[in-house]
């Protein structure tokens, strides 16, 4: 058996020998793993909030991508699902539920009010959440459309298939 | 032996329910106090959610507020759209033609279907029937589609403009609604039959927070959560505004005023609604679907484009200071949304931006009178009867 | 209110009347309007005039309590002493001919006191609230006068006219340590 460095991708074994063995490195199986089990804790307080639970339901499913798992314990989920506005009252809140997320996690901005504030340049409102948390992917939309959402979680799977560390992660968790 | 078990301990235990937790849709938060499993005190908490829409509104003029309004109750904000520029337009003095009303009557409607599918399906995905919220997502999805051919969005649609609507319905509207109107009983009746009298959904809501007609008229309570307690007001029978004293639909009303009867008004409620859409349907008159004074509304594209005239009044509707200007005054003007009674209160100044928008929410009177109907209850029913109310953050703390 | 056109004295509604008669002193302004009447009374007075048309009058809807400020309207400054904040209250009633009125109460800004409505009806306690957070108005005999929307250590009052639309810089400026969640 030779000793090549085989990938994984999208979940399938690429090289099968006669015992059925493959070969790869412990991080790709890791990310692999990881990649499609991604338990989000949707932080949805505003419109966005119903476009998430829209991406969720029926017609769009995004169990189909290997994230249905919907964590309300921030305790059990490793992908935050930021959508909707986020007030000064609220972002103690927020940054208190990211803060009790486990290494890695990753960060979803989910429409224009959480990436920037949107149309509501107003006394009250954060004017994008990145000021305060490490965003990974943003989505543009007021709403997003659920299929935006569903790209931005499969970009996040990208990333982690590539290795690519967290933008809030502190210890590289690959080494 | 005791008639009745000694279940309490005489400590108080403080339990923080939200503002993240699943039931409060993320921004409500409520911090009971308990002994043992029943409820001492509940103190609702708002304002986790407050944008500063009505500040907003004194530094936008009064058609680009519509887009603000979309987003105060997102669950239906065609029904927002409307009682705002329904606002406008009686401190303007003007009446849009019949075939605005009509649509306008048409897309409230259907807001309404939507508002209150979503409500039944997080109601019921909370008490934990989660194929309810699979079904009543699969009918929204319809409607979506219908809003997203009409307006050009699923959820933020902007549709109404003060003096009319941006465009007239697309051409196979009347058809795909009649499909929707014609299958939505049926699809009901599933959930009718998942719910209704199942077991464990009657269980949890039946005398679940109720409140008695008195009490809700002293809250302030409205909308499907006041028809609950047997008090049949529905502003648009009482002050009939667009037309819809031309519609023919009963008023639901419930006995008790507890979860069940909330949840019994609105299923009803869905199907007076699609009576409306029908009635509307059959009886939409031609005309102009906005009123022709291009001093409000914006002219046709092809004649700002092609006249010279139809050039200037789009210029100037669209530049600060020159457009829909209302005389100088206040108005009060209410509409029934679906979860109750909206008011848009506006003070003018007699220039193109508000001087003061007040707005009515009724999701604010509701969480105010939770602690009403939580109070002396178990600390299980406050999933039930949060549900039951349909609180939107947005409105509530606009 | 003022702007709005005074009516003939055969087609005033009765409820117009009753409050004429029993509030002579008290009221400052009176007008019809497309949906009720609004009338506008004096501090003093907004109490028992409420009272009056809960019990009496059968206004039984608490449909809203708000404010304006009236700092840039100078029309209003001068009808009203240049009371700069006007406290609305909207009521509603199930029965009668005109169904929704309003009450505007001028308040001063050096005096902000009003009597609380929560006695009379319990769901003026958050509206209350709202306005106090809002406007900064006091209202007397109210059984929690906290802030409702803003958090609790926030300075200053939003919807008045001297409060900047993008605030005082308060949401850049966090302490996340300070703030008890």
């Amino acid at each position: 058996m030779g000793l090549a460095n085989t990938h994984i991708q999208s979940g399938a074994s690429t090289e099968q020998t006669d015992g059925n063995i493959i070969t790869t490195t412990i991080d790709k199986v890791v990310n692999w793993g990881r990649k499609n089990s991604l338990w989000p804790m949707p932080f949805g307080t505003a419109c966005c909030a119903i476009e998430m639970m829209a991406t969720l339901a029926s017609k769009f499913d995004l169990s189909r991508f290997g994230s249905e798992a919907i964590r309300f314990s921030p305790r059990q989920s490793d992908l935050l699902i930021v959508s909707g506005r986020i007030s000064i009252k609220m972002m103690p809140v927020l940054k208190r539920i990211y803060d009790q997320m486990p290494d890695p996690k990753w960060v979803i901005s989910m429409g224009a009010c959480a990436s920037c504030g949107g149309v509501f340049d107003t006394y009250t409102l954060i004017q994008g959440v990145d000021q305060f948390l490490p965003v990974d992917v943003y989505i543009p939309g007021c709403p997003p459309r659920p299929e935006d959402l569903i790209d931005a979680v499969m970009q996040v799977q990208r990333q982690i298939q590539k290795g690519e560390l967290p933008k809030g992660s502190e210890v590289a968790y690959n080494e | 032996m005791q008639g009745k078990m000694e279940r309490t301990t005489g400590e108080k235990m403080v339990l923080n329910f939200g503002p993240q937790h699943p039931a409060t849709h993320g921004t409500l938060r409520i911090v009971l106090e308990l002994d043992g499993e029943s409820i001492l005190k509940a103190t609702p908490h708002a304002g986790y959610l407050h944008t500063g829409f009505e500040k907003l509104g004194e530094h936008l003029d009064y058609n680009q507020y519509i887009v603000v309004t979309d987003r105060m109750n997102y669950l239906s904000p065609l029904s927002n759209n409307f009682g705002y520029v329904l606002a406008v337009e009686q401190l303007l003095g003007i009446e849009v033609p019949k075939r605005c009303q009509y649509i306008r009557i048409l897309m409230a409607e259907l807001s309404r279907l939507a508002d209150h599918l979503l409500w039944l399906g997080t109601a019921a995905l909370d008490l934990g029937a989660f194929s309810v919220f699979l079904y009543s997502f699969r009918e929204r999805e319809k409607l979506y589609s219908i809003f997203e051919k009409t307006t050009g969005a699923r959820l933020t649609t902007s549709y109404t403009r003060v003096g009319g609507v941006f465009r007239d319905l697309y051409d196979g509207f009347e058809t795909d609604a009649r499909d929707f109107i014609t299958n939505f009983p049926k699809a009901l009746k599933e959930t009718h039959t998942l719910l209704t009298r199942n077991r464990i959904w009657m269980d949890r809501t039946k005398g679940v927070g109720a409140i008695s007609p008195e009490d809700a008229i002293n809250y302030g309570l409205t909308g499907p959560c006041l028809r609950a307690t047997g008090v049949a007001h529905d502003i648009r029978k009482a002050e009939p505004y667009s037309s819809y004293d031309e519609m023919k639909f009963d008023v639901p009303v419930g006995t008790n005023g507890d979860a069940y009867d909330r949840y019994l008004v609105r299923m009803e409620e869905m199907i007076q609604s699609c009576g409306i859409v029908g009635q509307a349907l059959d009886n939409l008159p031609d005309g102009p679907f906005s009123v022709e004074d291009n001093k409000i509304m914006m002219p046709d594209k092809s004649d700002a484009y092609g006249h010279i005239e139809g050039l200037i009044h789009h210029f100037k509707i669209v530049m600060d200071g020159h457009g829909v200007q209302p005389p100088t005054g206040d108005h009060y003007c209410a509409t029934e949304s679906p979860n109750g009674e909206l008011g848009f209160y506006i003070v003018s100044d007699g220039s193109g931006t508000a001087y003061r928008i007040r707005i009515r929410p009724p999701s604010f009177f509701h969480f105010q009178a939770l602690p009403h109907m939580l109070e002396g209850g178990m600390v299980s029913d406050t999933v039930a009867v949060l549900g039951s109310l349909n609180v939107i953050a947005g409105e509530l703390d606009r | 209110m003022s702007e709005e056109k005074e009516v003939t004295e055969e087609t005033q509604p009765i409820v117009l009347e009753k409050l004429r008669e029993k509030f002579a002193d008290a009221l400052l302004a009176d007008a019809e309007t497309s949906n009720g009447v609004a009338v506008v009374v004096n501090k003093d007075n907004s109490y028992a005039l409420l009272e009056y048309l809960k019990t009496e009058l059968a206004y039984a809807f608490l449909v809203d309590v708000t404010a304006v400020d009236n700092s840039n309207l100078e029309s209003e400054l001068m009808q009203y002493d240049y009371a700069r904040f006007m406290v609305v209250y909207h009521l509603y009633t199930f029965e009668g001919e005109t169904p929704r009125i309003r009450v505007k109460v001028p308040v001063h800004e050096k005096d902000l006191k009003v009597t609380s409505v929560t006695t009379l009806w319990k769901g003026a306690n958050w509206l209350e609230r709202e306005t106090h957070d809002m406007f900064g108005i006091d209202f007397e005999g109210h059984p929690d006068l906290r802030r409702i929307l803003m958090p609790d250590d926030f300075e200053g009052h939003p919807l008045r006219k001297d409060y900047p639309l993008r605030g005082r810089g308060e949401r850049e400026r966090f302490n996340f340590e300070k703030q008890n969640v």
